[in-house]
């Protein structure tokens, strides 16, 4: 679990990516060009983008013809949810804790 | 801070005590070790120091910190590095007619170039709601 997430951070942390990502979960399947379209950027650098998000098992590709289509695997996200609700639930134990420790306390 | 460059979980809770008295708390070490962790944290900006947790299987349980921010009775914050993933931390203490208003804002992490993409128009927190949503629907 700590090296999935580390690498979903990783992977994510780059808006560019992010976007592409968020795109194919928004609006399905799409091809580099399709994606590159909207893009800004060049489309080498949608593909390399593509090929991180793969390599983080955030996207799938399937060969058509000379076509290659991209999807989001939302599955691969899991971990990054995990940490949100693992931090609060983290940090309201700590606080409980806290309050516990201040009523203890000298004035 | 904007919202679409970091991921950040935030609690937040009303604390029956004066801001002196949480600070304290939040910077006497044999204080911290009694809510937080054991450490050797010292209030000074760029100081470093760790947090120990309890070592699991797969992590030391070392929270490597360096201190950020020292006002005191108003904000404490530090880099938290743990398991490959830098993230700060930031505790803010405001004054209330009951007491103190406590917030930690742990920010997931931060990245470090800017928005360069039209369509990067969420933010982290509705990234992961609409999500949630999607994933709630896949099931």
């Amino acid at each position: 679990m700590p090296t999935s997430q580390d690498m979903l951070f990783r992977t994510l942390a780059d808006p560019t990516r992010r976007a592409i990502f968020e795109r194919l979960c928004r609006e399905g399947e799409k091809t580099v060009g399709a994606l590159t379209a909207r893009a800004g950027v060049s489309q080498p650098a949608v593909s390399k983008h593509l090929g991180v998000l793969k390599e983080a098992g955030l996207v799938r590709d399937r060969h058509e013809g000379r076509q290659t289509h991209y999807s989001a695997q939302l599955g691969a996200l899991a971990p990054l949810i995990d940490w949100t609700s693992q931090m609060t639930s983290f940090w309201q134990n700590r606080f409980d804790q806290l309050e516990d420790l201040l009523k203890r306390m000298d004035q | 801070m904007s919202e679409g460059e970091t991921l950040s979980v935030i609690v937040e809770r009303e604390m029956p005590f004066p801001p002196d008295r949480v600070w304290r708390a939040l910077t006497q070490p044999h204080l911290i070790e009694e809510w937080l962790m054991k450490n050797d944290f010292v209030p000074v900006e760029g100081h470093r120091f760790t947090l120990r947790a309890e070592p699991q299987p797969n992590w030391t349980g070392v929270i490597d910190c360096e201190v950020v921010t020292v006002e005191p009775n108003k904000v404490l914050s530090y880099k938290w590095g743990a398991l490959g993933v830098d993230s700060v931390v930031t505790l803010t203490l405001t004054p209330t007619p009951a007491g103190t208003h406590l917030r930690v804002e742990h920010a997931g992490f931060r990245p470090d170039r800017p928005q360069n993409y039209q369509g990067a128009r969420y933010g982290w927190r509705k990234f992961l709601a609409s999500l949630e949503q999607v994933l709630a629907r896949t099931d």
